[in-house]
C-alpha cells in the first residue's frame, strides 16, 4: 500500500512540475519568439532588437532608469548603513522603531503612495528640480524594506559592537569606523541590497507613470502601442538583465545568518 | 549636564534617516489622510460621498472579485505546487530551482508580465495562433484578455509563486511521524488529511490566501500596461483621478479612493498577521 502511494505521489509530482513549469516558462519563451518574428513568412530575425536604438524616446527611458537605479541604490545605502550601525551601537531602544518604519512601505501599495507624492512633485519641480532623477527620492522609499532586510542580516552576522569598540580604542573616528571597519565586513550584504534596489527600480512603473516621468517601463508601454515587436525586445533585454542581477545576488549574497530574521 | 548633552548628540545620528522617511513616507501618508477630507472649498465629506458613483462601485467590486478569485485559485494551485516541492528531496536541485524561481516570479509583475501574456495568448500570440489553427479558438466567445478574466489569468503568474514562498515553511513543518502515528492508530489517507494535516495547515493556508488577496488588490502596473483605456479596477480609477488623462482631475477624490484601498489592505494584512502567529505556535 505504501509503495502504491509512493508511485502515485511521484506521478502527481511529475505532472505538477510539468504543468506549472509550462505555465511559467511559456510566456517568457513567447516574448523571445515574438521579438524575433519576421514579417509574414520571413525567417527569424533580430531586426526588432537592432531597431531598439532607432527609438530615441526608448533609449532616453533606458538611460533614465539606469541613472535612477544607480542613484537610488547608492542613496539608500548612504542613508541606511550609518543609521543602522549607529542604532545598533548607541540607540538600541530605537532599533525596533527603525525596523518598523523600514518595513512599512511593504504594506502601502505604490498606487496609494503616488497619490501622496502627487502634490509634492510639482512643488519639488518649482523649488528644486523637475528632473526625472528626483524620482530617486520616491524610489528609495520603495526599496527601503528590501535594503533594510539585506543589511540587517549582514550586520547580524558580524559583531558590530566589538569591531567598532576595537577601532575606537585605536583612535578611529566614527566615519573611519563605518567606512573602513564595518563596510568591508558587510560587503556582500551591501552588494545584495544595491542589486535588489537596481532590480526594483528598473522594473518600476506605477510611480513614474502617474507622476508623468518617462522611465524605462513608461517608455516601454508607449512604444508598445506603436511597435509591439521592438518594445517586447526591450522587455526581454531588461528581463535578462534583471535575471542576471538576481543570479548575481544568489552568488554573492548569501550572508551567513547567525541569527534568524526578526519576523 | 554632560549626560544630557551626550544623549541629545546620540539622537542626532538617527536624524537623517528620520528626516528622510518623515518627508517621503509620512508626509505623503499625511497628505492622503488629510487631503481626503478637503475639496476646493475647504473641509468636506464630498470626496467620500463621491465613492458611491456607479463606476467607482463597479471598479471596487471588480477589484474585490479579481483579488478573491486570484487569491483562492492562486492559493489552491500554489498549495498543490508547494506539496509537490515539499515531498521531494529537501536538498535536491528541483527544490532549489523551484524555490528560487518562486522568489523571482512572485516579484515579476508589471509591464513585462503584461507583454509576456500579450505575446503568448494575445491575438498574435503563438499559443493562440497554434490553438486556433487546430480549431481551438479560445476567443470565439469574445476577446477576454483585456478584461477581468484576462487579468485573472495574468495575476496567477505572480500569485502562485507567492503562495509557494509563504506556504512552504508550513508544509515543511509537517512531520512524517504524524502520518505514521495516524496509520498506527488505524487511520487512512482521508483521516490523516481531515483530522491531522488539514487542521494544522488550515491557519497557514487561510493566512496565505489573505496575503494573496492584499497583493492582488494593490497591484497596478500589470493592469495598467495590459489595459490602455478605462478603469475596470480600483487602482486604475485612482490613477485616472490624479492624472487628468480622462479630463477630470480630482485630487481629493483620488485620496478618498486611496484611503479605501489602504483600509481594505490594512484589515486583510492584520488578519494575516493573526493567522501567522497561530501557525507559528507549532511551526518551529
Amino acid at each position: 500500500m505504501i509503495r502504491a502511494r509512493r508511485a502515485k505521489l511521484q506521478v502527481f509530482r511529475i505532472v505538477a512540475f510539468v504543468l506549472f513549469g509550462a505555465f511559467f516558462v511559456v510566456p517568457i519563451y513567447a516574448m523571445f519568439e515574438f521579438s524575433t518574428r519576421g514579417n509574414g513568412d520571413a525567417p527569424r530575425t533580430l531586426d526588432n532588437w537592432k531597431a531598439i536604438t532607432t527609438y530615441p524616446d526608448m533609449v532616453a527611458g533606458i538611460v533614465n532608469s539606469l541613472e535612477l537605479a544607480a542613484i537610488t541604490s547608492i542613496a539608500i545605502l548612504v542613508v541606511l548603513v550609518p543609521t543602522m550601525v549607529w542604532v545598533r551601537l548607541r540607540l538600541p531602544r530605537l532599533r525596533r522603531v527603525i525596523e518598523l518604519i523600514s518595513l512599512l512601505p511593504l504594506t502601502i501599495p505604490a498606487i496609494v503612495l503616488v497619490v501622496g507624492f502627487w502634490p509634492m512633485y510639482p512643488w519639488l519641480g518649482n523649488n528644486f528640480s523637475d528632473s526625472i532623477l528626483t524620482l530617486s527620492f520616491a524610489y528609495a522609499i520603495l526599496v527601503l524594506p528590501y535594503a533594510y532586510r539585506a543589511l540587517d542580516s549582514g550586520l547580524a552576522a558580524i559583531d558590530v559592537k566589538t569591531l567598532s569598540e576595537a577601532a575606537r580604542s585605536l583612535g578611529a573616528g566614527w566615519p573611519t569606523v563605518i567606512w573602513r571597519v564595518i563596510v568591508p565586513n558587510i560587503s556582500s550584504a551591501l552588494l545584495n541590497a544595491a542589486l535588489l534596489s537596481v532590480a526594483l527600480v528598473l522594473g518600476e512603473y506605477t510611480i513614474a507613470n502617474n507622476l508623468l516621468y518617462p522611465n524605462l517601463q513608461v517608455s516601454l508601454v508607449s512604444l508598445g502601442r506603436t511597435n509591439a515587436g521592438v518594445s517586447i525586445a526591450v522587455a526581454v533585454a531588461s528581463l535578462l538583465f534583471a535575471f542576471a542581477l538576481l543570479i548575481a545576488i544568489s552568488f554573492v549574497g548569501r550572508p551567513r545568518r547567525m541569527r534568524s530574521e526578526v519576523a | 549636564m554632560v549626560g544630557g548633552r551626550r544623549l541629545s548628540l546620540t539622537w542626532v545620528g538617527a536624524v537623517p534617516f528620520l528626516a528622510y522617511v518623515g518627508v517621503f513616507l509620512f508626509l505623503p501618508t499625511l497628505i492622503i489622510a488629510v487631503g481626503a477630507f478637503f475639496g476646493e472649498n475647504g473641509f468636506t465629506f464630498a470626496n467620500f460621498a463621491n465613492l458611491s458613483r456607479s463606476y467607482i462601485v463597479a471598479a471596487t467590486v471588480n477589484s474585490i472579485i479579481l483579488s478573491a478569485v486570484t487569491a483562492v485559485a492562486g492559493a489552491v494551485l500554489g498549495a498543490l505546487l508547494t506539496y509537490a516541492i515539499a515531498t521531494g528531496n529537501p536538498k535536491g536541485v528541483v527544490r532549489r530551482i523551484a524555490v528560487s524561481a518562486s522568489g523571482v516570479l512572485a516579484q515579476f509583475g508589471g509591464v513585462t508580465l503584461a507583454f509576456a501574456f500579450f505575446a503568448t495568448i494575445g491575438p498574435a500570440g503563438f499559443v493562440y495562433l497554434w490553438l486556433a489553427q487546430h480549431h481551438l479558438d479560445f476567443y470565439s466567445g469574445g476577446f477576454w484578455l483585456y478584461d477581468l478574466r484576462g487579468l485573472m489569468v495574468v495575476y496567477l503568474y505572480f500569485q502562485i509563486p507567492l503562495m509557494v514562498l509563504v506556504f512552504l515553511p508550513a508544509v515543511d513543518g509537517i512531520r512524517p511521524q504524524w502520518r505514521e502515528a495516524t496509520e498506527s492508530l488505524g487511520g487512512g489517507t482521508w483521516h490523516y488529511w481531515r483530522y491531522v494535516a488539514g487542521p494544522l495547515l488550515a491557519p497557514a493556508f487561510l493566512g496565505a490566501t489573505l496575503l494573496l488577496f492584499a497583493n492582488a488588490l494593490s497591484a497596478y502596473a500589470t493592469a495598467a500596461a495590459l489595459i490602455n483605456q478605462g478603469g475596470i479596477i480600483l487602482p486604475l480609477q485612482i490613477s485616472n483621478a490624479i492624472t487628468s488623462e480622462v479630463g477630470l482631475h480630482e485630487p481629493g477624490f483620488a485620496k478618498a479612493q486611496a484611503v479605501v484601498l489602504i483600509a481594505i489592505v490594512a484589515i486583510v494584512t492584520a488578519l494575516y498577521g493573526v493567522l501567522q502567529r497561530r501557525t507559528a505556535r507549532w511551526l518551529t
